[in-house]
């Protein structure tokens, strides 16, 4: 059970069982939504992109663990980041879920560093990302009709 | 009839002796495709090694062999469902294809606006869409017969049915087993009721092919499509059985070599059915193994199979509702059921429990089963499945509860 302990840290099932930021975002005005077809994994994400800084985000859906628990670390790690800090942060969790390097500063992201054993589990770990970038590259939404 | 040796009929399955992740391998996903006996493994090769050749207008000594073949795989095909003449067996690629080519087929010919297409929630995707699509095609409605009870236990709604046949239904298409609840339907019932409307009647026996006696005259359908590699035959092989008078009367499905009688520049004559859809080099091999598969079958007793899958059903359904937070799916633990068990866990995912399961050496299924519709009526995203094949023993369903009696723990966090 050695390589499950890896891929299920505490720290992914902390975040699974008690999601950061989770909920629809009633001020959001740039949404996505992503969804894994073969297994039916969905996430949404809403950001309230205030000039070029996200100062608001929250996501829901269903999924696996990993899935939850991703979305939910990506959030805390989004807020106050710019689109091009975002992309590079999503270039770095990318990195570590699937080599399995873990970065030098200590960091919770580094908790996905098991996922790599797990190929078949990666798109889990980044679909939540997936729709974040999205949200970010879309037209802006009037945030009042949601 | 003596009860089958089932450990020694284990022994015949050379895929199951294996370690993944250093146990033992129990491999419960048999309703996705079942393990294959060495008899038909050797039947494949023994075709590729010593008789290969083209079917049809061969005058050589191997090209008659093999037509001889492919011919007596459909002769033995109508046999093994019960058809009364072996031009009612269309070879397919499964029962996607042999379900694509009624509605590509018959549905384009017969189906127009004010028809009624009639299906049930139940539907595995090959049974949903190209009904869907047809439908969107030719203008005709689609209708859905509802299953009953919160978890679905109490199957589709009979007197729903009833009122969903109207004469303006021309097709009745559905699973004669559910791939997700462990129903089986009553299938001679429901086409006995369709059939006062004069509808037209197509079975999906994906799932109850190799795990049941399966008989289209006892059933009295129209069309039913059915999948090799799901009774321990080869990938790629399978077939549909259709009335004669219907398939005869049908447009061509595919066109190309080997369906045509005569070709000119600007136009062709078809020759009749089967071969009329059977576009092709058909897949012969697969065919010829595909009679190892059936033969080994009849030989266990489709009847023994039956009770030694539904045997083993009740068992881990009636140990899977120890389970804390757990919900099954189709018959309440107790309830008579098909070789198949789906279960949703309260604190554990279906990816996360098939992982889990995984690093057992437990091969099971999690995620939607090509059940989306069914899945989002009964409010679920996934659920994961354990399904029963002949091989399979009470140890692999006792090894299956402990480790997700783990899974549990580990995610609950008690």
């Amino acid at each position: 059970m050695s390589d499950l302990t890896d891929l299920y840290q505490q720290v992914i099932l902390d975040h699974n069982r008690r999601p950061r930021n989770r909920g629809k975002l009633p001020t959001a005005n740039r949404v996505a939504h992503g969804d894994n077809p073969t297994c039916g994994d969905q996430c949404s994400v809403y950001i309230r992109l205030e000039g070029d800084r996200i100062a608001e985000i929250g996501f829901d859906g269903s999924g696996c663990a990993i899935s939850q628990a991703s979305a939910s670390l990506m959030t805390t790690q989004l807020k106050g980041k710019t689109a091009a800090e975002a992309q590079a942060l999503f270039d770095n969790f990318h990195h570590i879920v699937t080599t399995g390097e873990a970065p030098e500063e200590i960091s919770d992201v580094a908790a996905f560093a098991g996922v790599h054993s797990f190929p078949a589990r990666i798109k889990c770990a980044t679909l939540g990302w997936h729709a974040a970038l999205n949200a970010l590259k879309s037209e802006p939404t009037d945030a009042s009709t949601e | 009839m003596s009860t089958p040796d089932w450990a020694a009929l284990r022994a015949d399955f050379p895929t199951l002796h294996q370690d993944v992740n250093g146990k033992a391998l129990v491999y419960l996903d048999s309703a996705a495709t079942a393990q294959k006996p060495r008899v038909v493994l050797d039947a494949l090769q023994d075709f590729y090694l010593n008789h290969n050749a083209n079917v049809h207008r061969g005058l050589h000594a191997l090209s008659m062999r093999a037509t001889d073949s492919y011919e007596a795989a459909r002769l033995r095909t109508a046999k093994f469902v019960g058809a009364a003449d072996p031009a009612e067996i269309v070879f397919t690629r499964g029962t996607t294809e042999s379900i694509n080519l009624v509605a590509s087929s018959w549905g384009a010919a017969n189906l127009k606006k004010g028809d009624v297409v009639l299906i049930t929630e139940m539907e595995h995707h090959s049974n949903l869409v190209p009904w869907q699509q047809i439908a969107l095609r030719t203008g005709a409605t689609l209708r859905y017969v509802p299953v009953v009870g919160s978890d679905a236990e109490l199957g589709l709604d009979l007197d729903a049915l009833d009122r969903l046949l109207t004469p303006e239904v021309k097709l009745f298409a559905f699973g004669h087993g559910s791939n997700t609840l462990g129903i089986v339907n009553d299938a001679a019932d429901l086409c006995a009721r369709a059939r006062k409307v004069g509808a037209i009647t197509v079975v999906d026996a994906a799932q109850t092919i190799g795990h049941q006696p399966v008989d289209v005259r006892a059933i009295g359908c129209d069309f039913l499509a059915f999948s090799g590699h799901k009774m321990a035959g080869p990938t790629g092989i399978g077939g549909l059985y259709g009335r004669k008078a219907l398939l005869d009367a049908m447009p061509p499905y595919q066109l190309g070599g080997g369906m045509i009688s005569v070709v000119d520049f600007f136009e062709t004559k078809f020759k009749p059915s089967p071969e009329r859809f059977e576009a092709g080099t058909p897949n012969v091999a697969d065919a010829v193994a595909l009679v190892a598969a059936m033969d080994y079958l009849d030989a266990v007793g489709r009847e023994a199979i039956a009770a030694h899958d539904r045997e083993l059903a009740a068992y881990a359904a009636t140990a899977l509702a120890e389970l804390p937070g757990i919900r099954i799916l189709g018959p309440r633990p107790g309830q008579p059921r098909a070789g198949l068990v789906s279960f949703a866990l309260k604190d554990a995912h279906a990816h996360d429990v098939v992982t889990f399961a995984d690093q057992d050496g437990i091969a099971l299924r999690g995620g939607h089963h090509c059940n989306q519709p069914l899945m989002k009526k009964l409010g679920l995203p996934s659920s994961t499945r354990a399904s029963f094949y002949l091989y399979n023993t009470r140890e692999e369903v006792d090894r299956l509860i402990v480790s997700l009696r783990r899974i549990v723990k580990f995610f609950s966090g008690v």
